[in-house]
């Protein structure tokens, strides 16, 4: 089921001779259960795109749909509570509130939605500890590493019924293994039914995905055939 | 790879069989490196040679043929696990080669050029990291090999990266004229590693 789909989207700021192409007709369709890398140097569109995809900014033209929902055809009401209920966002910078907890943080988007606080917070604890973070859920964001922190953020984003994880170089602060750990739970969260789309320069983090889109100039340019079994890998080492 | 010190360092840990080297070798690699049993026992009898292991078995290339490690072996060991191994660039590298030319060509269009390896470097990256993504979590052997090659590729593309990103910039400052400067084939200095 796609959750997910891009059609023939173009962004333009400006207009004149100062007028720039951040994004020229790009399509992209994400499937629930599919982890998809966006990959591209700076300036090539990539950080406009997951805004689009996340509504956070409206194409100039072309469409987008989440969930089979024709967002141009929502009114911002109903925009913003697409994108409280069914979109998760991870930024490179966390993005937590200082002044509340690591459960406060996640169950926040929950009690916006209107849930009473004691299902939200039930839930944000829960999933805490899917994320190995049981032990830190009553800490501040400035108590916690930033593996930890970072780990919250995808909490926060994956908290309730979403399909849609959107981050935007979501380890690129972290040091190799933390930053491992951390893609480790965005493929799983994936594979758990949630369609993601990750955008990154870092070939190590969009190693991950299922699907690697590549962005020049806001145009996707080509993107990276299915991988094969893993074990193929083995096998054509050893006839070497 | 050396087989040689791999199969030094296994008897160190005591004496041993051949069959058992050749499994042991394969499990602490992550299973990456295959051995077959002929490399086992032609790599034994040259260490032997060497004086650097020793058998005790009447002369035939049996299994029942157990090595041990020297003295000579051990240090021999000892000062390989600190050498530095060679890594100066080597003379000619296939992809630079291949860039450079696509960059000179007429009617080639250098940056799909770039393209085209970026996303099969990518790809092999995608199949190293399912590896790793599958392996027990306390296969830290394969952890390491399968890291150790996600690192050289990933330096491989941060390379047709900035590669791409320069001839970019050159084309834009050429202008609006087709014709882009020719970039002069490079001279290296000997010193880094060129070899003739």
């Amino acid at each position: 089921m796609t959750v997910l789909d891009l059609q023939q989207v173009s962004k333009r700021y400006g207009d004149g001779p100062g007028e720039v192409h951040a994004l020229r007709d790009v399509s992209l369709s994400v499937d629930a259960g599919e982890l998809v890398a966006v990959m591209g140097p700076s300036g090539s569109g990539k950080s406009t795109l997951l805004t689009i995809a996340g509504s956070l900014e409206e194409p100039t033209s072309g469409e987008v749909l989440v969930d089979g929902r024709l967002l141009s055809a929502l009114s911002a009401n109903d925009r913003a509570r697409l994108r409280r209920r069914s979109v998760g966002f991870v930024f490179q910078d966390f993005n937590l509130l200082a002044g509340l907890t690591a459960e406060e943080n996640v169950s926040l988007p929950l009690e916006l939605d209107g849930r009473p606080l004691k299902s939200a917070r039930q839930l944000a604890r829960d999933v805490l500890e899917q994320l190995g973070l049981a032990d830190q859920a009553t800490r501040f964001p400035d108590e916690l590493s930033g593996g930890e922190r970072q780990r919250v953020a995808i909490a926060r984003a994956v908290v309730g019924d979403r399909h849609l994880l959107l981050a935007d170089e979501p380890s690129g602060a972290l040091d190799s293994v933390n930053a491992e750990a951390v893609m480790r739970l965005v493929r799983a969260a994936c594979h758990g039914g949630v369609a993601g789309v990750v955008v990154t320069h870092d070939a190590q983090l969009a190693s991950w995905a299922d699907r690697v889109v590549f962005l020049r100039d806001g145009r996707v340019v080509d993107q990276t055939a299915p991988p094969p079994p893993p074990e193929s890998l083995l096998i054509s080492d050893q006839a070497r | 790879m050396s087989v040689r010190h791999s199969l030094l360092a296994l008897l160190s840990e005591g004496p041993k069989y051949g069959l058992q080297l050749r499994q042991e070798f394969e499990a602490r690699t992550g299973e990456v490196w295959p051995l077959n049993v002929g490399q086992v026992y032609t790599t034994l009898q040259r260490l032997e040679r060497d004086g650097l292991v020793a058998s005790d078995g009447d002369g035939d290339d049996g299994p029942q043929r157990n090595f041990r490690i020297t003295t000579d072996g051990e240090d021999e060991l000892a000062a390989w696990l600190r050498t530095p191994p060679d890594l100066s660039s080597p003379p000619r590298d296939e992809l630079v080669i291949k860039v450079l030319i696509a960059a000179r060509l007429p009617g080639v269009d250098v940056r799909e050029v770039v393209q085209v390896h970026r996303r099969h470097l990518v790809e092999l990256m995608q199949q190293w990291t399912r590896i790793k993504d599958l392996a027990a979590n306390d296969d830290v052997a394969l952890a390491l090999v399968v890291d150790a090659e996600l690192f050289r590729l990933d330096g491989v593309i941060r390379w047709l990266d900035t590669a791409d990103g320069r001839l970019k910039r050159a084309k834009a400052d050429a202008g609006v004229s087709t014709a882009a400067p020719l970039p002069k084939m490079p001279k290296l200095p000997r010193r880094v590693g060129v070899r003739r």
